[in-house]
């Protein structure tokens, strides 16, 4: 016990208190974000741009949560991968991958028997669930086995990834695809867009995964302390590759999806994706050093992503704004993130 | 400055009526301290005792809410460490805070470096240091590279980076002891004891009570945030002291009611591990609390890890009743019943950013799992179970285990194995850093824990830790079993001369 401990304990009680805070405080943010955007909207109204506040209408709601589920998804891995302290660079790439295969087996041409839901549907998922979950397992395998920088590894799979995604068509995109399987991107269920149900499903899943399994708790102790975590009796490689798996598979849904909606499947898709899904994740205060984070600050991060999108796109502003607006938000969130200073200088 | 003195104060340091509180939490009540010149002062009391609060206020890190501290007689009032610093208090930390990269001349004046033309000035740099280690009388060369230092030579460092700056008189040694061995605690003890002889005043916080009667000249006592007591080590006993810092009485330091058995319930044979351990072969028999005793470097640690499955041993068996263990990992071990108390929690024992909860059950959730699911009620009770039975102090057991002191964060680790119900606990460095009284709560676990005809192999450094707890002692040379003592044989002197 010296004076500088003591310091930090000091620090940490109040910064434990703060957290709490900021688990409602990303809710806030959430709020205040949505506020502004109507406030505007409302104020173009009384300057008769628009005859209503669409931000607010239903319809763009619905947009907005389609829009974030493709992300959604793909941030619910990052979770896992970031609270064990790790990394995933190739969920982009691998959503191309298992996108674009898997569209082959949604063609028109494939061989489907019109009105075949179940080969439409199921061959193809099967197809881009199995090559997400090969790429994570190696992604795990390898930097768990081998003791390498999550980064270092994953930024390999990234690259080679969007390579064999390349490779599988010679760089042409696969078109022409099934309507069956564009339900999965296009549907609705009762008046909700398929995708969102999926994103609400899975996360729903990871939730009670991450939150009420004995595979969960170890997620959280792998990534706080390996090392006590291996003495305490985990098996810290398998909780590792099982993550990486996980973010893999769940990049794979992701890439089945986003093919689904756009109807084709392009060898660049998803390009970048890991940096959104990454910033909606820091955003919902997990913790870049492991150990710290919940799924749920990761759904408002998501959200808070989109409805800055969909509120500057209303608005009128151009992209190139809205990016330096998200590169500012997300050091501002970590900035603001209390829990940052129980990490020791 | 108000009132200057003409002749030389009797008093180096004076501390009378220092209050703080944290919010609504009292940290420090009423502190008093008096440190002459040229004395070595013990600081002692438990954990939460304020002596942290007290040091970090005459370092400057922390304000007072009211109270005065003279140094030399004159009024200071300090903003900022570096106001402690100019007057003159140093203080050596607990842990190492080297580069390991950077020589010795650098890492102390690291960020004061002499510069010329906007360069750093190595010459002046080395010099200056070779002139203060030769002026400690250090033999350590200012432009080795740090990690080429043993972990003493790089305590050494701390207190002469410590000295470095001008005119420290007061220093402040915050238990300088607990990374090292007892051989090289000597070392820093002899410095000690020559910078009092300079006429520099020393406070010296330590848990070891040993160190502080075989160094220290006067004492001051803590209880709750109060000072209690000061007085001159000669007038007082050992008991006499606990006493004081535990604020009741005292039977025996060491609560062993244990009875070895005779069967032998796990045995080593030959256990080969690198050019760390050669050839160790040894069992421990039911009820039986086994100590092992040596130096730093002696493989006291390996060893356990190689039981546990840390490390793999390259030749050798490990037996215990009917299952033998090879490559196996620590998860296997703990199937086997074997728990293991780490000598680092913070390192290898605990998840620090988790909490009190997650941390006693994180080995023992399939014990209270269906399907993978955890059952929060029962994962409650048992958190609430351990926190009752190892007195944990703690608000629930939400609190993140490290804002716990470094007893109650050891008796997490306890209480976690304890959960688990093994038959062989490994102990290293169990009461490392710990206050006298959850010492002695430690103390009676192992005792209870051995008369449930289990097995306790301990690891210590502690001398008297060592004798006062073991049934058979162990002593560990380079990697070699040296000699083995029973209890009623062993004296401090005879394990010490079989461990160097």
């Amino acid at each position: 016990m010296n004076g500088t401990q003591t310091l930090t304990s000091r620090v940490s009680f109040f910064a434990r208190n703060k957290s709490r805070m900021h688990k409602y405080g990303i809710v806030i943010a959430f709020f205040v974000l949505c506020l502004i955007v109507s406030l505007i909207g409302e104020y173009q109204v009384s300057q008769g741009a628009w005859s209503s506040n669409y931000f607010l209408s239903n319809e763009n709601m619905l947009i907005v949560l389609r829009q974030v589920s493709i992300n959604g998804i793909l941030a619910i891995g990052m979770t896992f991968v970031i609270i064990t302290a790790g990394v995933d660079l190739s969920v982009g790439s691998v959503l191309a991958l298992s996108g674009i295969v898997a569209a082959r087996f949604a063609t028109n041409n494939a061989g489907l028997a019109i009105g075949d839901t179940a080969n439409a549907v199921l061959m193809p998922l099967i197809i881009a669930l199995g090559i997400g979950i090969v790429c994570g397992l190696i992604n795990g395998t390898v930097l768990a086995r081998f003791r390498l920088q999550p980064f270092i590894v994953t930024m390999g799979m990234l690259s080679a990834a969007r390579g064999m995604a390349m490779l599988t068509t010679d760089g042409n995109p696969v078109s022409q695809l099934n309507s069956d399987f564009r339900w999965l991107g296009n549907g609705y269920i009762a008046e909700i867009p398929v995708p969102v149900i999926i994103f609400a499903v899975l996360f729903g899943l990871a939730w009670l995964v991450l939150n009420k399994t004995i595979f969960g708790r170890h997620v959280y102790a792998v990534g706080g302390n390996p090392k006590s975590a291996r003495t305490s009796g985990i098996n810290v490689l398998k909780i590792k590759v099982l993550v990486y798996t996980l973010c893999g598979c769940l990049a794979g849904v992701a890439g089945l999806i986003l093919t689904a909606r756009t109807g084709s499947a392009q060898t660049n898709a998803g390009a970048g994706y890991e940096l959104d899904a990454i910033a909606a994740v820091v955003i919902g205060g997990t913790s870049m050093a492991g150990g710290v984070g919940t799924l749920v600050g990761t759904l408002f991060g998501v959200l808070i992503i989109g409805v800055m999108n969909n509120g500057l796109d209303l608005l009128g502003v151009q992209s190139y704004y809205q990016q330096i607006i998200k590169g500012v938000l997300i050091v501002i969130a970590v900035l603001l993130d209390p829990s940052r200073k129980q990490q020791r200088d | 400055m108000s009132n200057a003195q003409t002749q030389q104060p009797e008093w180096l340091l004076e501390v009378s009526g220092v209050k703080k509180a944290f919010g609504p939490v009292v940290a420090l009540k009423h502190a008093e301290f008096r440190l002459r010149p040229g004395s070595i002062h013990a600081l002692c009391g438990g954990n939460g005792a304020g002596k942290s609060t007290f040091l970090s206020i005459l370092m400057g890190f922390i304000r007072p809410d009211a109270g005065d501290i003279l140094i030399r007689g004159e009024r200071c009032d300090f903003f900022h460490p570096r106001d402690a610093l100019k007057a003159g208090i140093a203080i050596v930390q607990q842990e190492l805070s080297a580069i390991p990269d950077l020589t010795v001349a650098e890492n102390i004046w690291l960020g004061r470096e002499p510069k010329r033309f906007g360069f750093v000035d190595f010459t002046t740099l080395n010099q200056r240091t070779k002139v203060l280690m030769d002026e400690l009388d250090f033999q350590i060369d200012a432009t080795e590279k740090m990690r080429n230092l043993s972990v003493a030579e790089q305590q050494l460092v701390e207190i002469a980076k410590a000295l470095s700056h001008a005119n420290a008189d007061v220093i402040i040694m915050d238990e300088p002891t607990s990374a090292i061995g007892e051989e090289d605690a000597q070392k820093i003890f002899q410095t000690i004891t020559r910078l009092a002889a300079k006429g520099k005043g020393i406070i010296y916080v330590s848990h070891r009570l040993s160190e502080i009667f075989q160094i220290a000249d006067s004492y001051s006592i803590f209880r709750d945030g109060t000072y209690i007591h000061e007085g001159n080590i000669a007038d007082i006993t050992r008991e006499q002291l606990i006493e004081h810092i535990i604020g009741g009485e005292y039977d025996s330091e060491f609560a062993k009611f244990n009875q070895p058995g005779t069967e032998v319930m796990m045995e080593v044979k030959n256990l080969r591990w690198k050019n760390k351990i050669k050839d160790i072969s040894l069992s421990l028999k039911r009820g039986e609390i086994l100590g092992i005793y040596g130096l730093v470097g002696s493989g006291r640690s390996e060893f356990l890890d190689l039981i546990f499955g840390i490390k793999h041993a390259d030749s050798g068996t490990i037996r215990l009743g009917d299952k033998t263990l090879a490559r196996h990992s620590p998860k296997e071990s703990i199937n086997t019943g074997i728990a293991y108390v780490t000598e680092d929690r913070k390192e290898t024992g605990l998840v620090l950013c988790r909490s009190v909860g997650e941390n006693i059950n994180v080995s023992s959730f399939a014990q209270i799992s269906r399907g993978g699911f955890i059952s929060e009620k029962q994962e409650k009770v048992r958190t609430e179970a351990m926190i009752k039975r190892f007195n944990v102090k703690t608000l629930d057991g939400d609190q993140i285990v490290g804002n716990l002191s470094g007893g109650n964060q050891q008796k997490v680790v306890l209480g976690r194995w304890a959960l688990l119900d093994p038959e062989v606990l490994l102990l290293d460095e169990p009461t490392r850093g710990i206050d006298v009284g959850a010492k002695k709560e430690i103390y009676a676990f192992m005792s209870e824990f051995a008369l449930k005809n289990k097995g306790i192999i301990m690891v210590s450094s502690e001398l008297s830790e060592i004798i006062g707890m073991s049934d058979r002692i162990l002593v560990f040379r380079d990697g070699e079993l040296a000699g083995e003592v029973s209890a009623a044989d062993a004296t401090q002197t005879r394990l010490m001369k079989l461990a160097v």
